[in-house]
């Protein structure tokens, strides 16, 4: 499979695609999946699952639970998709938006609420999952993927890397150095780009003038779109690269066209710089609805399963919300905790006039 | 004519009257478009000035710097905006390297008016690398001129003065305070100087250095201490580089105590430049060592945690005790 995979633009088809808006299936010459009957549910209840985390945390925001989220809606199938062709010991560079891509790697939702309740700067420990902390900072986790991967190398480990960014990201010089880097050193690292067509207010047009994917040609490694909202060719498309990059074949890049269908984040006013009716061609392509009709079609699943996904999808939402209210504020002494791996003697002073200070209250001294 | 805004309107109507007042004048950055910028500054310019005068980049702040350094060679006065203190690091190289060196290196044939407004500092309850406080990184660069206003009124002026100068300069907006509202007199022109501080309060016993958005804690720190019975002189030093150290030994020689806040790391920081030029200029008028009330050398904590890091009326007032202690 992996040596046709298209090095060129728009051969065959500019857009990667296994699963219609309809959800009827489709074939494509380079980019084939065959998934068992339970394979397609569990995709379809990832989906699922992804987005009631994501809307619940949305409602957490709203009812002052949480600082800041930032949603995925619309960009489900990309990321489960992606996500679930990472074997266990792949690495995972994710930006602050990959809940879904956190979901498959294991990492619990109440995790990432973490951060954006404003109790932790990271929330899990990378290396138990192969997914490394969010990275809010546009750009940054490209390079460091490239250079797991130029670790995995030396190791001649059978593992590959991937790094998510989006649209906007397209433009950081780390992004781009990142793809420099390597083609050089053919490095084992799958540039997965999440192009949801906006970055905050920007268009992609203020970004770029030739589709992302092509973008890869010029660096010297493959670039492929793919419809990031049919989860089936995100999964076939995102594992034949991971493949390659495990067997020797350096890096590629995936574009995975979708829309970001809420706001940027909670903080964010999109009826500022689009339209409302912007979204409904989009919600056509919606990737759950499409995976549900599939499912529907092929007599895949019933009623039951369907409402037991839904029944799994409340409970886990009732979880993250008791979760997220119970989870324990930090001690102002953390402030001061890991700030560095050896001790450090200024750290230690402010530490000891931090806990003396607070204690003069107690004390009633004041 | 005076209006009561909000410090982020006020910048926007000095944004607004420096794009009127010279046609070379450019606004630009990520989002300042149709969005008007995340806190809305240039809410509105897009739709006055038009695109070619202010426009959205791609997202790339070393790409925003190194152009206007480029557009600023061409004749141009681009005001670039840096969303977030933390995302100003991309762009740090272009800052240091080129910003603030051209006019030197060219022996003065090549200045660069250039102003990179960066709305920095804590208390917003925002995830990591929106809390910053980066400005000693940028006044200890040669070349560089650091400003940051307290109150709308200064806002409007200093953001006019800034796009004015021949030099670059570093315009730290305290983002806590975008939405603190005060009159403005958009009338005449600016009351005083750019690169000097001001008396926001007067006072005997204790001179509190600050700038930005600490200015506000010290004030409301004063208020309480005058229940004491203790008279704080609060200065708002508004220039960060050059510093208006005048401001300070003068206001030191009359209280002999000195206390400066700001949110920024204690370690290296602004405090430990005026501390050092204090004792030098007037080592013996001081009755008391000179205190630093700031963050702590550790990373900018997660929000449920950063009232401990910034400081705040107590800790203030915890040094002035302090000092008055001696
Ligand atoms: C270096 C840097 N500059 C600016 C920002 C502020 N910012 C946060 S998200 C964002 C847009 C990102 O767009 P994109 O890469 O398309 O990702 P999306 O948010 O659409 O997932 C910006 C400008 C940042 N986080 N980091
Ligand atoms: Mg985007």
């Amino acid at each position: 499979m992996r040596a046709d995979i298209p090095a060129e633009p728009g051969t065959p088809a500019e857009l990667v695609q296994l699963l219609t808006p309809e959800g009827e299936r489709v074939h494509h010459p380079d980019y084939d999946l065959t998934l068992a009957d339970d394979e397609y549910r569990s995709l379809f209840r990832d989906l699922v699952l992804v987005r009631r985390v994501d809307v619940e945390a949305t409602a957490l925001q709203r009812q002052g639970e949480l600082g800041l989220w930032a949603s995925l809606l619309g960009q489900e199938a990309a990321q489960v998709g992606s996500g679930r062709a990472l074997q266990p010991d792949d690495f995972c560079f994710p930006t602050y938006r990959e809940h879904g891509v956190a979901f498959t790697r294991g990492v619990d939702p109440l995790q990432l609420l973490a951060l954006f309740r404003g109790v932790s700067n990271g929330g899990w420990d990378p290396h138990e999952h192969n997914f490394a902390l969010y990275t809010i900072v546009i750009g940054n986790q490209c390079l460091h993927a490239v250079g797991y991967a130029m670790g995995v190398q030396r190791d001649q480990a059978d593992t590959a890397v991937i790094a998510y960014f989006g649209d906007g990201a397209s433009s950081q010089g780390d992004v781009n150095e990142s793809f420099i880097w390597a083609a050089v050193f053919d490095a084992p690292v799958v540039f997965f780009c999440q192009n949801n067509q906006w970055a905050i207010s920007e268009p992609l047009e203020k970004q770029t003038r030739i589709p992302l994917y092509r973008r890869a040609a010029g660096f010297g490694f493959p670039g492929v779109r793919v419809d990031g909202n049919d989860v089936l060719a995100v999964l076939a498309v995102t594992r034949a690269h991971l493949q390659r990059a495990r067997e020797g074949g350096g890096p590629s890049l995936i574009e995975a066209f979708t829309y970001r269908m809420g706001a940027h984040t909670t903080s964010d006013d999109p009826t500022r710089y689009r339209l409302a009716s912007d979204l409904e061609a989009w919600k056509l392509k919606d990737p759950v609805e499409r995976l549900r009709s599939f499912l529907w079609r092929q007599q895949l699943a019933d009623q039951a399963f369907f409402d037991g996904v839904d029944a799994e999808a409340e409970a886990l939402a009732v979880r993250l919300r008791d979760g997220c209210r119970s989870l324990p504020d930090p001690t102002p002494e953390q402030i001061f905790d890991q700030v560095y791996a050896e001790p450090h003697p200024l750290v230690a002073q402010e530490r000891a006039e931090l806990t003396a200070y607070l204690a003069s209250f107690e004390e009633g001294h004041r | 004519m005076s209006e009561t805004v909000t410090l982020a309107k006020a910048l926007t109507l000095g944004l607004r009257r420096a794009l009127e007042d010279d046609p070379k004048v450019l606004v630009m950055g990520e989002d300042v478009g149709k969005l008007g910028g995340v806190f809305r500054v240039t809410d509105g310019l897009q739709k006055e000035f038009g695109e070619s005068r202010v426009f959205d980049t791609p997202l790339a702040e070393s790409g925003i710097v190194g152009t206007a350094v480029g557009l600023a060679m061409r004749g141009y006065r681009p005001v670039v905006e840096i969303q977030f203190d933390g995302f100003v690091f991309p762009a740090f190289d272009q800052i240091v390297s080129q910003v603030a060196k051209m006019h030197a290196r060219s022996r003065g044939d090549v200045p660069m008016p250039v102003v990179i407004r960066i709305p920095y500092g804590g208390g917003i309850g925002a995830v990591e690398h929106h809390s910053e406080s980066p400005e000693a990184y940028f006044a200890h660069t040669p070349g560089l001129r650091v400003v940051t206003p307290s109150t709308p009124a200064d806002a409007y002026w200093m953001i006019q003065q800034a796009v004015r100068c021949a030099d670059p300069v570093v315009f730290l907006e305290p983002k806590r305070r975008y939405w603190e509202k005060a009159p403005v007199d958009t009338g005449g022109s600016a009351p005083g100087p750019l690169f000097a501080g001001r008396v926001a309060r007067p006072g005997r016993d204790v001179t509190l250095a600050c700038y930005g958005p600490m200015v506000r804690t010290c004030l409301d720190a004063a208020a309480a201490a005058q229940q004491e019975g203790h008279d704080l002189e609060v200065l708002d030093l508004r220039s960060l580089s050059p510093l208006d150290l005048d401001l300070v030994t003068e206001s030191v020689e009359r209280t002999h105590r000195l206390v400066v806040v700001h949110e920024a790391p204690v370690f290296l920081g602004l405090g430990a430049e005026i501390a050092a030029r204090v004792q030098e200029c007037c080592f013996y008028a001081l009755e008391a060592p000179v205190l630093r009330v700031g963050g702590y050398h550790a990373p900018y904590p997660p929000s449920r945690l950063e009232e401990h890091f910034l400081p705040d009326l107590d800790r203030v007032l915890d040094a002035v005790d302090r000092v008055l202690a001696h």
